[in-house]
């Protein structure tokens, strides 16, 4: 069961790289079988009636208009269990949706900040003292270092029209709205560097708008923390 | 019977007062019969089509091969990418899928199938194609403006649209939604008349369920049209007043909001995808009994299940905006609502599977048409239940997914759907038969470089590709070789399938010039149409001729018959009704 969450990670499409991702595909998966079986089934029918029924000499079409209760029952059973499919994908989809979107985990290692602006994301770190907002701060251009296995809330904010943060690895994705800061999370599960888009059209550069993500061990991360504090207060 | 005699005096007056002056083509440009008005906004439609084909192809050219000096373009920059992309958009579904489906369509069919001389209102008619007409001008105009045209996509999100300095098209953009709000003025005009023509001026003896279903749907899509256009005019005017006098409605700058564009745009939106599907659907059902030979499976079930689309479309507007910084917690309402939706979509889809069985069918080029858009449109519905899902939408969203997704929507709706129409009444509106065989060539040589365009781009949206991208290099997990031979597949398909356009315009030419002439009724079908000389005359029947209605429309095959079909003019001996 576990395994069928990183489908898509192990047929080589898209890794999975965050602590939610695999809950996502799951669900991607469940809706993919249960519309695929739908969807196989009723071509086969539609393509086998256009078979079995071309016109041969000397037949004539059957009179049938769908008031018997008898024949209507083909479109009602069909359409009842349509219904309660749906009510699965509702059920699970909403798992999904209160983990990602709605219920905010507790106590994160660090928050940052990401802001988007036509066209490049600025990121806040909150450098060595963990509080976003202090002297220590590292303020970045399209790259994110954050460390690998760490809960991180993120506040999202927009100076100039919408964008949208989305890090595909990790399945998230967020518009950012001027005006307002819109707060998430994540917890990175896979070292490495990946693409950052913006997926909302935000004008002319809306296509070089490109970060990267950085998910780095605690020593590298460290390093990168000590290197990149704001030298006036190094000392 | 007495007031439809009426509307044809008054309306052969009126002829021969407004035909003293102008003659020759000024006459047709200035006629109020709806035959010609459809004609105008089919002819209109397919023109825009060839514009909006052209944008993609100059796109796709740009995404296979970047950089690539595009034939008949040239380079594309950024800019021009997103305007080419917005207005590839915006044209197809408001230039071509609107006017060609509900407008040409609507107006051709609905008095000649309900047995009416004309519109109830027919220069309000006029007035609605002449508006349109204005608001086509308005919007290519835009396109070659300074600064080019808008880029801001075709939802045209704020800050991005209402602010010339984050949009860099002051007058592209502007021009564009004066062209939005124009063209929505001529649809509500055309859809009084289709509400109240079909109230009106049914036949005598039409009772509510005989009236063909293609009338019903593009009626419903009228009503539905009417109630959802008007926030988005309203938005449209707030957003005119934000570009040209600085308002600030949309600008959280000075305290507007961006996102109450988006519930505008979409409360509208949403339904529209309903308006534009409705007539496709109620084409299908037209050609799919008409050459099973079959009776509709089930013609209630199809009036209720659109009513409840119809009202169900007006409470699912967010899920397209399920990221875009709505409250969390509305978006569990709306993926209720959303997959609700698929249930009266799908009872749709199982009423003409049904009403195949037991059919006599033949495959003739309309048919083939009309299965087709059943096949495909099935792929366009189901991989809405991913987008419809909130949790999974948290990754699809502005992926190519969505953007293949809603492809086998609207193309199945607004390119397959209008080939079916097309062609089923071409001998009605051209009076000649077309070339079967250049039919079906163009037929298989449009749908097989569709399914090829667009798989690779679900697949392409499963690996995380999102929108509106005129250069994936930058992203490095997007860069890689595979996907950009897909890519690649995907332009060389398109390549493929416009070449494949130029059979059906030469077979239309051919067909019109030297095709075998059409009886008045082609395929033995059974609606009023059918019943006058093909193509119909001015007022479609002579007056004295106006034909009377004994039954539905879908009596095929009616046991104890010599023939199998059944016209509904055609008295029974009995005599009743």
């Amino acid at each position: 069961m576990e395994r069928v969450g990183h489908f898509f990670d192990d047929i080589g499409l898209i890794r999975i790289g965050s602590s939610y991702a695999a809950d996502i595909d799951f669900l991607i998966i469940l809706v993919l079988v249960v519309v695929g079986v739908w969807f196989l089934a009723a071509e086969f029918v539609f393509m086998y009636f256009i078979v079995k029924f071309r016109e041969k000499p000397g037949r004539r079409a059957d009179y049938i208009d769908g008031t018997n209760k008898r024949h209507k029952r083909w479109i009602t059973y069909p359409h009842l269990a349509v219904l309660v499919f749906d009510v699965l994908i509702v059920v699970v989809s909403f798992k999904v949706w209160h983990k990602i979107k709605i219920d905010l985990p507790e106590n994160p290692d660090a928050v940052i900040r990401v802001i988007g602006q036509q066209w490049a994301w600025t990121f806040q770190h909150p450098g060595a003292d963990a509080e976003l907002d202090t002297p220590d701060d590292i303020f970045t251009i399209d790259e994110l270092h954050v460390e690998n296995g760490k809960l991180y809330h993120f506040k999202l904010e927009a100076l100039d029209v919408l964008h949208s943060f989305s890090v595909p690895v990790w399945r998230i994705k967020q518009d950012a709205i001027p005006g307002r800061s819109i707060t998430g999370w994540f917890q990175p599960t896979m070292i490495g560097e990946f693409d950052v888009q913006c997926t909302e059209i935000c004008g002319f550069g809306h296509g070089v708008m490109a970060g990267k993500v950085m998910v780095e061990d605690p020593a590298t991360h460290s390093a990168w923390i000590e290197a990149n504090t704001p030298a006036l207060l190094a000392e | 019977m007495a007031e439809p005699a009426v509307a044809v005096m008054a309306h052969h007056e009126e002829e021969d007062h407004g035909h003293h002056g102008p003659g020759g083509w000024l006459k047709y440009l200035w006629s109020t019969d709806h035959k010609v008005i459809a004609m105008q906004y089919m002819f209109t439609g397919m023109f825009m089509a060839l514009i909006g084909g052209f944008m993609a192809y100059v796109f796709r050219m740009q995404l296979a091969f970047p950089g690539i000096n595009v034939p008949g373009f040239g380079m594309v920059s950024p800019g021009e990418y997103n305007a080419l992309v917005t207005n590839h958009g915006t044209l197809m579904i408001f230039w071509v899928a609107m006017p060609v489906l509900l407008a040409a369509f609507g107006n051709y069919l609905i008095p000649l199938m309900v047995g009416a001389d004309d519109m109830v209102f027919p220069k309000i008619n006029r007035l609605s194609f002449q508006i349109f007409f204005l608001s086509t001008i308005v919007i290519l105009a835009s396109l070659v403006v300074e600064g080019g045209g808008f880029a801001g996509a075709w939802t045209a999100y704020p800050p991005l649209s209402a602010n010339e300095t984050y949009n860099l098209t002051p007058l592209g953009s502007t021009l564009w939604v004066v062209g939005v709000g124009l063209e929505f003025v001529a649809f509500l005009l055309g859809g009084i008349n289709f509400i109240t023509t079909l109230m009106n001026s049914r036949a005598p003896g039409m009772r509510a369920f005989d009236v063909p279903i293609v009338v019903w749907m593009i009626v419903v899509a009228s009503i539905l049209f009417m109630l959802s256009v008007g926030p988005l005019l309203a938005g449209a005017i707030m957003l005119i007043f934000d570009q040209t006098l600085g308002t600030g409605f949309f600008d959280p700058a000075t305290g507007g909001d961006p996102i109450l564009w988006q519930h505008l745009f979409w409360f509208f939106g949403h339904p529209e995808v309903y308006v534009v599907l409705l007539p496709a659907i109620g084409v299908v059902a037209e050609i799919i009994t008409t050459f099973a030979r079959k009776k509709l499976f089930g013609y209630r079930i199809v009036i209720f299940t659109i009513v409840a689309t119809g009202v169900l479309s007006f409470f699912v507007w967010a899920h397209h905006q399920f990221i875009a910084g709505i409250d969390p917690r509305m978006a569990n309402i709306f993926t209720i609502t959303t997959l609700l939706i698929s249930v009266p979509i799908a009872e749709m889809c199982f009423v003409y599977i049904a009403t195949l069985y037991g059919g006599s069918i033949r495959l003739t080029t309309p048919m083939l048409w009309a299965l087709a858009f059943i096949a495909e449109f099935l792929i366009g519905g189901v991989t809405g239940i991913f987008l419809g899902a909130a949790g999974a939408d948290i990754y699809f969203h502005d992926t190519y997914f969505v953007l293949a997704h809603f492809h086998y929507t609207f193309f199945p709706i607004a390119i397959i759907g209008t080939f079916a129409a097309f062609t089923y009444w071409f001998p009605k509106m051209f009076g000649k038969m077309m070339d079967e065989r250049l039919g079906k060539w163009h037929f298989w040589l449009t749908i097989i470089p569709f399914n090829f365009i667009f798989i690779p781009l679900f697949v392409l949206g499963m690996g995380g590709q999102h929108r509106r991208i005129y250069n994936y290099a930058h992203f490095p997990e997007l860069a890689i070789p595979w996907f950009q031979n897909m890519r690649i597949v995907a332009t060389v398909s398109l390549l493929v399938m416009l070449a494949a356009q130029l059979i059906f315009f030469y077979n239309c030419y051919k067909s019109w010039r030297r095709g075998r002439k059409a009886p008045m009724n082609p395929w033995k079908a059974n609606s009023l149409e059918w019943t006058t000389q093909s193509p119909p005359p001015h007022g479609n029947w002579r007056p004295d001729e106006l034909p009377v209605v004994y039954r539905g429309p879908y009596e095929y095959s009616v046991p104890d018959r010599d023939d199998d079909y059944w016209p509904q003019n055609e008295p029974d001996s009995r005599g009743s009704r």
